[in-house]
């Protein structure tokens, strides 16, 4: 074993791809999807599939491969497959369709996703995702997702997040939602054809591994509290985003990182855990009661001017009494030729910046800084509409953005079209992830890791619209393509329930819920996750230094040890129990809490969604290190399992090579 | 349910219509009354249409209760547990009374026809049963100058003008013809007008009589 | 805020409830119903007493997960979901009752949860176009006229709350089914299983134990995504027509 870096983890062997394909670009896909095996209908039946999450990745992959005529068994979390996360999604939906005949192509698509990851992601894998995005239209289209037509009848695009053509395919502030009914409608086409056997309200708690090979999944029926054990040839995790490690996010409050993280102790790699994508765009948060965050729409960044006051004293004045002169426009002060309109993660860490300056606008809450010292910050800066009211009239106004201004009058009880609305950022997306490889397949053979939970194709950053494109097209088409070539190994060794690791999983799931059932602390799940959040929030959320994701890890493990002597679960285990299943998703919060902090801790360059304040040029900006850190960090768990332990974890690199772009700094003054 | 609703609609229209024709004195009203019975001679046999019209609104009748019985019944077992408190938030007081207007309704034909077409009892002591068996139109004067028959009418109509302000609309969105919000206002709008001429029309005869606006 | 709720725990789906009442102080107005929930439950915890189970997951109006019936209106008293809902609707000293949907078709599971899945079994028995992945047409190929596109889409921002179900005097799942209906019968895409989809969807609904529609409109009145009552005539239309669409 190497020596311990940092106190903290050792490095391993150098991860290399054996899936990745090499030669022409344009014709990597096509050659892989030709080259895996088939499995012949007959061999089809009788090969059974697991698939944990029914968001657009799961639901689409349980509808095509029961179609194809595997058995597959889906499971959730929620009440119905229909309710997953990704119903969430607002924005759109990109497709290198050319509809507006701009330019566009698979080859731009293919570019810009690569520019905006911030050259961390692999060339093949986007190519890929670009190729199948102009299916995913024509799938969806089928189906009868009703997207935004023009007077024509033909499909409408709008062009999103700062990319020069028209490419984003949207069904009004819903498309998440209608992708999503039509994936869960084929889904539900097969339950009744037979082929996919549904299990709602089951949350996955352990995965089977048997001679190596993924087996099986333990799931709690979160109505009955039974302990299942599901066996199968293959398991798919499709169980999205781990963003809630930050309490406070745009994500559900279900979302979780269970299912990944019970793989990854099981010796799947985690893949850049510590890439967050952080939204400028969010309702503030009110009050310490608050359970989530609500997201609005980016383009709001269009038509709003930001701003706050420049004196803190002003902070708290009605806003349209402050003069011209005593406001301070800092994104257009800050950033001349982009104004209000720069990146994601320089608009939200400036806002940051400002409150942190304490020049913040709206309540004040109590949080403990950086230094330990609790102090009242007001967090929200201003999103003035009066310039636009003004030059385009308010019915121009209320036609682009009325749902929005609705939605944000239903959430504060304040009216937009009068006063400014207030916005701060919040975490919207994880781009880490399960590490697999280029067949989505993960170090544990047999198992497969599909849309938001694996670490993706979208780098260091994703591009707005792209996380529905690469949900849909690991669902529906990369998925069914890559594992077939795995099921070709069949038959596969018959294993029985009883199997010793069948057993030793499911002992461990139980002897974890017995354990929180009969731990009679006094502090209660929830506050365990929210002071887990607010120390992610401080030191790994949008700016993150040595010291802070020092002190963070400490605090961490401060924090998890006093949740397994001192949380609070009260019930039993044989009924509907929220509480419980709680505990068990913070229980994993508070062990992949730290691994991110290790992983950014590790990475010394800022890129994406990871900015250290180590690394930035002379004006503040983000600054990569290319010729150190272009590589992805796959983290091996090095822990011995049991509930509290965790050992030192081992990084392996995977080398992104760029043969078909040039890697650039990106400048945005 | 819709089409033995509309039914039950046309034929209440045209009764009120010949009711209407009490107004013009009793030799226009028995006339009525006699041209209904020998109405389509020597097409039909005598009272022939009235025969197909009893058979019509008869089959009609038990369709329409056992379908409105058989709904009440799914409604009872689609929620045995009641909520401790329920608040309506639109639904109209026609819409709520349907059932039980039903059934009101369903009594007062059963009084009505008991009294002007079964047995025809005379209940006026002003007048002889030779009279009333002798001329319809008499025999509606002479029970509408007692307060409780038209009492008894007037509640009547009431649940009757309220089942088909709700009814007709009801019919309209049940054969599909409601699909479009324009649509749905046009047959919430004929409904009303078509409830409250029903009440209105129904109502003039006895409250004329009542009132002494008629002679006799 | 200071308030007094009115609240059916039922221990599980065999088990009798009944109403309990519970005071709770402190709350803000800009705090949302589930929030004002979730801090109930914090105070029952710390007490050792078991908290209050209901339903919640975006918590953004869009997942359909939450649905309560809140002093006898379903998503409470604004057209909202029950995430969605603020304090501020309510006034300090305010007793309020909160219970869950109620509807044989939906069973109890524990407290203010229920058991939504005849939905999901109506749109397995035919709320869905047949198109296999991989097996689609250009896109572009079928143009759809915008009104119907417009239509469809209304019709489709159904979220499968359930609420039109919890107001319905009936407890009829109307509403929900016409929705889907209208969504799928106005794309050109839908029309080849048209008549088979509104005859095998009706069936499903009925066999679920869902009470019959008879137009009352309190499930448009309780809707938070404002589905019109014209879904339920279309989906009749479709109904008397089903047998030309099967021709
Ligand atoms: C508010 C918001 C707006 C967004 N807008 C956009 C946008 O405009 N464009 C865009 O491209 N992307 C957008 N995104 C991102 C995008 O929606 C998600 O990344 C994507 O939908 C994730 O899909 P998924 O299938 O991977 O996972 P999800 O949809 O999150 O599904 C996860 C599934 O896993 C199940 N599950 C999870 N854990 C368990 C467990 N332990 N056991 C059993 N089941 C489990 C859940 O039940 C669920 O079915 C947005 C995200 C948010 C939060
Ligand atoms: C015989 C006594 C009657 C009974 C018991 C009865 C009962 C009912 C009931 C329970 C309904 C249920 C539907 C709902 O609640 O909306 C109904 C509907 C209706 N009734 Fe009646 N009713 C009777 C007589 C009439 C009469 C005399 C008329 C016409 C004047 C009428 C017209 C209608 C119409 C149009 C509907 C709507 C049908 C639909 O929506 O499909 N009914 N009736
Ligand atoms: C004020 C209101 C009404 C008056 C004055 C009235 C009057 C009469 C009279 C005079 C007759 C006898 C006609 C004849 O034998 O030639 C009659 C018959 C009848 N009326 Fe009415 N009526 C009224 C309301 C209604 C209503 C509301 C209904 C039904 C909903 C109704 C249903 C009938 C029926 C079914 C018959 C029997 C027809 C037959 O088969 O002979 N009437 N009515
Ligand atoms: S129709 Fe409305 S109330 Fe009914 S399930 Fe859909 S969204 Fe909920
Ligand atoms: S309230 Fe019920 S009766 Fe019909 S119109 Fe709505 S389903
Ligand atoms: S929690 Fe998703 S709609 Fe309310």
């Amino acid at each position: 074993m190497t020596e311990l870096i940092h106190g903290l983890y050792t490095e391993g062997e150098a991860l290399v791809d054996p899936s990745a394909p090499t030669g022409p670009i344009e014709t990597r896909w096509e050659r892989t999807k030709d080259a895996n095996r088939l499995v012949n209908p007959a061999n089809r039946r009788k090969l059974s599939v697991i698939i944990v999450g029914t968001g657009l990745a799961g639901g689409a992959a349980g509808a095509t491969l029961g179609e194809a005529g595997y058995q597959v068994k889906s499971f959730c979390y929620q009440d119905s497959p229909r309710r997953a996360h990704s119903i969430a999604a607002q924005g759109g939906i990109n497709a290198a369709k050319n509809y507006k005949a701009d330019g566009d192509s698979i080859h731009r698509l293919f570019y810009d996703t690569v520019k905006g990851g911030d050259y961390r992601s692999r060339e093949s894998n986007v190519h890929r995702l670009a190729e199948e995005s102009v299916n995913i239209i024509d799938q969806c289209v089928a189906q009868g997702v009703p997207f935004a037509r023009e007077y024509g009848g033909l499909l409408d695009n709008r062009s999103f997040g700062g990319v020069q053509v028209s490419r984003t395919f949207y069904a009004r502030g819903q498309t998440g939602q209608q992708l999503l009914i039509g994936a869960y409608q084929a889904l539900e086409r097969q339950i009744a054809a037979g082929t996919v056997e549904m299990f709602t309200r089951h949350e996955m708690l352990e995965l089977v591994v048997v001679d190596g090979k993924a087996r099986g999944i333990i799931v709690r029926d979160m109505v009955t509290g039974e302990i299942e054990t599901h066996l199968a040839d293959a398991v798919v995790l499709a169980t999205g985003g781990y963003g809630n490690v930050f309490f406070l996010s745009t994500n559900a409050v279900g979302s979780n990182v269970t299912a990944t993280w019970r793989a990854h102790r099981k010796g799947a790699y985690f893949g850049n855990p510590c890439y967050t994508q952080i939204h400028p765009t969010c309702i503030p948060q009110h009050g310490d009661k608050q359970s989530k965050l609500t997201l609005m729409s980016e383009s709001l960044r269009n038509d709003g001017r930001i701003w706050v006051p420049k004196d803190a004293a002003d902070c708290d004045k009605d806003p349209r009494t402050l003069p011209e002169e005593a406001r301070d426009y800092y994104l257009e002060r800050i950033y001349p030729s982009f104004g209000n309109l720069v990146p994601r993660d320089i608009a939200s860490r400036q806002a940051k910046n400002m409150c942190d300056d304490g020049r913040g606008v709206g309540p004040s809450i109590s949080e403990v800084g950086p230094d330990g010292v609790t102090r009242d910050v007001r967090r929200g800066v201003y999103l003035d509409f009066a310039d636009a009211i003004k030059r385009l009239g308010r019915p121009a106004i209320e036609e682009k953005y009325g749902n929005l201004f609705d939605m944000y009058a239903r959430i504060t009880g304040e009216n937009p079209y009068e006063t400014p609305m207030r916005i701060y950022p919040a975490v919207h997306y994880t781009m880490g992830g399960l590490w697999v490889g280029y067949d989505l397949q993960s170090t544990i053979p047999g198992m497969f890791v599909a849309g938001e939970a694996n670490f993706s194709d979208h780098g260091a950053n994703r591009l707005g619209a792209s996380a529905l494109m690469q949900g849909l097209a690991d669902g529906y088409f990369v998925l069914p393509n890559t594992i077939r070539e795995y099921l070709a190994d069949a038959p596969f060794e018959k294993i029985s329930e009883d199997h010793p690791a069948v057993v030793e999983a499911r002992t461990s799931v139980e002897e974890r819920i017995n354990y929180f059932l009969n731990s009679n602390g006094n502090r209660t799940v929830d506050s365990y996750h929210r002071e887990l959040g607010s120390i992610m929030w401080e030191y790994c959320g949008m700016e993150r230094t040595e010291e802070g994701l020092k002190l963070a890890i400490d605090k961490i493990r401060a924090l998890r040890a006093d949740f397994w002597t001192n949380v609070k679960v009260l019930g039993k285990n044989e009924e509907l129990n929220q509480a419980l299943e709680r505990a068990g998703r913070v229980a994993d919060f508070l062990e992949l809490g730290e691994l991110m902090c290790i992983d950014a801790l590790h990475r010394r360059e800022s890129c994406g969604g990871h900015f250290r304040a180590e690394s930035q040029t002379e004006d503040g900006e983000a600054l990569r290190h290319d010729d150190e850190f272009a590589y992805v960090g796959a983290w091996e768990f090095g822990g011995q399992p049991g509930p509290n332990g965790m050992g030192a974890p081992v990084l392996h690199k995977e080398d992104l090579v760029y043969e078909f772009i040039e890697m650039k700094q990106r400048s945005y003054k | 349910m819709a089409v033995t609703g509309v039914i039950f609609v046309l034929f209440v229209l045209a009764h009120m219509y010949g009711n209407l024709k009490l107004l013009s004195g009793q030799l226009a009203f028995d006339e009525y009354a006699h041209h209904l019975r020998v109405f389509g001679e020597p097409m039909l046999p005598k009272m022939g249409l009235l025969w197909i019209m009893r058979i019509v609104l008869l089959v009609s009748v038990v369709i329409h209760a056992y379908a409105a019985f058989t709904l009440w019944g799914r409604a009872n077992n689609a929620r045995s547990t009641r909520y401790a408190v329920h608040k309506m938030a639109q639904a109209s007081l026609s819409s709520r009374f349907m059932r039980w207007g039903g059934v009101t309704i369903l009594l007062f034909v059963i009084f009505h026809l008991i009294h002007f077409t079964i047995v025809k009892p005379n209940i006026n002591a002003d007048y002889t049963q030779a009279q009333i068996d002798a001329s319809p139109y008499i025999m509606a004067t002479a029970s509408f100058k007692i307060w409780w028959v038209v009492l008894i009418y007037v509640l009547a109509m009431i649940a009757l003008g309220m089942h088909i302000n709700h009814g007709l609309w009801s019919a309209t969105q049940t054969l599909g013809w409601a699909n479009s919000p324009s649509a749905r206002a046009t047959a919430k709008g004929i409904a009303l007008i078509v409830a409250a001429l029903t009440v209105v029309g129904f109502l003039i005869p006895p409250l004329a009589v009542a009132f002494g606006l008629i002679a006799k | 805020m200071r308030l007094t709720l009115k609240i059916w725990r039922q221990a599980n789906a065999s088990a009798k409830g009944s109403m309990h009442t519970y005071e709770i102080d402190g709350i803000s107005p800009e705090e949302s119903f589930l929030e004002m929930l979730d801090e109930l439950n914090e105070q029952l915890t710390a007490k050792g007493e078991d908290p209050v189970a209901f339903d919640s997951d975006c918590r953004e109006g869009i997942c359909g997960m939450c649905g309560l019936m809140i002093s006898g209106q379903a998503h409470g008293p604004e057209v909202t979901t029950t995430c969605q809902l603020h304090m501020r609707s309510f006034n300090d000293g305010d007793t309020i009752t909160v219970e869950p949907w109620r509807a044989d078709a939906f069973p109890v599971v524990k407290d203010l949860v229920v058991d939504r899945s005849a939905f999901d079994r109506i749109i397995q028995s035919g709320g869905f176009i047949s198109a296999n992945t991989g097996s689609a047409p250009e896109a572009h190929s079928t143009p759809v006229p915008k009104p119907k596109a417009d239509r469809a889409f209304d019709a489709a921002t159904c979220i499968g709350c359930g609420a039109c179900v919890a107001a319905c005097p009936n407890a009829s799942g109307m509403l929900f089914m016409g929705a889907k209906i209208t969504h799928l019968g106005e794309l050109p895409q839908g029309q080849a299983e048209r008549g088979s989809r509104v005859r095998a969807m009706v069936a499903t609904h009925d066999g679920e134990g869902f009470g019959g529609c008879t137009n009352i409109g309190e499930c448009a009145a309780a809707c938070p995504k404002e589905i019109p009552l014209d879904v339920i005539s279309q989906l009749n239309n479709d109904l008397r027509n089903s047998g030309k669409y099967l021709r």
